[in-house]
């Protein structure tokens, strides 16, 4: 199963080096990764997989959510079929 | 590798435009708990109930981490209950008693389908049944009433309106402490929809198979926003705007529904893409229809802004799933609109102009506060109005009006929650008590005839 994660906030130093630290240390492979700057803010969007994830999605998303609060940032973990249902015809 | 400006819109519309799914709503028939006595049907309905929505809510939030959407509702819809209760219609208050038990139960939000189609006769168990109403929803909490007393095919009937004029004001008195709040989980509907997920109007159609699962979402803001990025569009250009904001809306809804359904067993029925309002700010209907260039909601053009906001949130929806169902358009619930609200403390927004828009949004007059001492004939006066509009347009109509015991105009009722608040408005003094007397059926118009 492949999940998107999208980091948006502040741009600052170290950002993708605490986010992918983080999913390594939970399992989950990173596939691809866009990063870009939106209006003076940083925004990454990751399609990652899922298979060998230590927890659930569910439980991952929460956990994504916190540690964002933690170094300041909006992160959500979401299944991708809700990307794809909402654009893709 | 998706579109970054695709996924980060999806983003934005839940955390800043409040895209959310509104309700997931599981359908349940009923009919298999119909047994000899009021005790044994109600012990095999709040078994049902309880055995088949176990796990709703778990589900629901599930989901909800998964797909990173809120759903704010988890609720449950039944056969209409005045068909159970039938055998023992003078006891049809326990089997009321076991719906809300059983909703409490359940940790789900609202339980729909106290209600009874009536709309070409009235059998004797059913008029029984309807006069617990009053005492039912003043004795429970989550539960919700509705009554059919019209459709295009057979008319409107007009000695259920005449009886439901009088349900509306005794449920009123019998929650006067807390405004005739019983009034907001009771509606009177003409065309009423069989798979409607939306509160407090829905029940499990005997048409529907055992257990079904329906999602309704929700989306002003997102609509709202949408409309915003394009300030110097023409209504064509709008009107493509808020179809493909309302296909996006609906793809979302649909994966949920079909995910709920698979998890839970049930099957996945349909999807209702009904802008709700909140009373939340940038939540509102009526502001989608001042960014479209009304100063304030109620004045002229806005019947115009809605038909065409209505019917462009349609065909985004059926473009997007060939499961469309429930209500799909846009609600104008007055309590629960910031815009509306506003309009009508301002006194821009009168019951006469939220009759028009009626025939072109989705629904009916809705979450209205009147007068305390507004007579039973002119709430059936209302209702007989709205149930014509829709009875000639082929459309769903609705009443939800809360006559505030003891307020007048001036005065205002607060709901508190997603219910909101309403000032009083103004109904017109001069009776209809004679006409509502006269009783009978309103023949079904003559476009019904098409076999």
């Amino acid at each position: 199963m492949r999940a998107v994660v999208t980091v948006v906030g502040k741009d600052k130093t170290g950002i993708i080096a605490k986010v992918s630290a983080f999913l390594a240390e939970k399992g989950v492979n990173i596939l691809d990764i866009s990063q870009t700057i939106l209006q003076d803010y940083f925004a990454m969007i990751m399609l990652v997989d899922m298979s060998g994830a230590k927890d659930e999605l569910s439980v991952l998303a929460q956990e994504c959510s916190e540690m964002g609060k933690k170094i300041g940032m909006s992160i959500h973990l979401q299944h991708e079929e809700i990307f794809n249902a909402m654009h893709r015809v | 590798m998706f579109n970054k400006y695709d996924v980060l819109e999806t983003i934005n519309m839940v955390e800043k435009e409040h895209l959310d799914i509104r309700t997931i709503t599981m359908g349940i028939s009923l009919l298999p708990c119909v047994a000899g006595s009021a005790d044994e049907t109600a012990k095999k309905v709040y078994d049902r109930i309880c055995s088949r929505a176990e796990n709703l809510v778990k589900v629901a939030e599930s989901l909800s981490m998964e797909y990173g959407i809120p759903i704010v509702n988890k609720r449950v819809s039944v056969t209409p209950a005045s068909i159970i209760c039938a055998p023992f219609a003078a006891q049809s208050a326990k089997i009321g008693k076991a719906l809300d038990d059983a909703a409490r139960t359940l940790g789900i939000d609202f339980l729909g389908g106290y209600s009874a189609l009536v709309h070409k006769g009235m059998a004797d168990y059913e008029k029984t049944f309807i006069e617990t109403i009053p005492e039912v929803l003043a004795t429970t909490e989550k539960l919700c009433s509705s009554i059919n007393i019209g459709s295009s095919k057979s008319g409107i009937n007009m000695d259920a309106v005449r009886l439901m004029g009088e349900i509306v004001k005794q449920t009123a008195e019998l929650t006067k402490s807390r405004d005739g709040f019983g009034c907001a989980k009771l509606v009177v509907f003409c065309n009423a929809v069989e798979d409607n997920p939306f509160m407090a109007g829905a029940f499990h159609g005997v048409g529907e198979s055992g257990t079904v699962v329906n999602v309704g979402v929700s989306g002003p803001g997102v609509v709202q926003h949408a409309i915003e990025s394009i300030p110097e569009a023409n209504l064509t250009e709008l009107a493509e705007m808020i179809k493909r904001t309302a296909f996006k809306i609906t793809r979302a809804g649909q994966l949920v529904a079909r995910e709920a359904a698979r998890r839970l067993g049930a099957e996945f029925g349909i999807v209702d893409l009904s802008l709700a309002p909140t009373p939340a700010r940038g939540d509102s209907v009526a502001q989608i229809l001042e960014e479209m260039g009304l100063e304030r909601v109620g004045t002229h053009g806005t019947t115009a802004c809605l038909a065409m906001l209505n019917d462009a949130v349609k065909k985004g929806g059926v473009m997007a799933s060939s499961r469309v169902g429930g209500l799909s358009g846009a609600f104008i619930p007055v309590s629960e609109d910031i815009g509306m609200i506003e309009a009508a403390e301002k006194g821009g927004l009168c019951i006469d102009k939220l009759e028009a828009m009626t025939a072109v949004c989705s629904v009916g007059l809705d979450m209205i506060a009147i007068p305390g001492d507004t007579p039973a004939s002119t709430i059936s006066a209302i209702i007989a109005d709205e149930a014509a509009i829709g009875m000639i347009n082929n459309k769903t109509t609705a009443v939800r009006v809360i006559p505030a015991p003891g307020k007048g105009v001036g005065d205002c009722v607060n709901f508190g929650g997603l219910l909101g608040r309403a000032p009083i408005m103004p109904v017109h003094g001069e009776s209809s008590a004679k006409f509502i007397a006269r009783g009978g059926l309103i023949p079904a118009p003559i476009h019904s005839n098409k076999n």
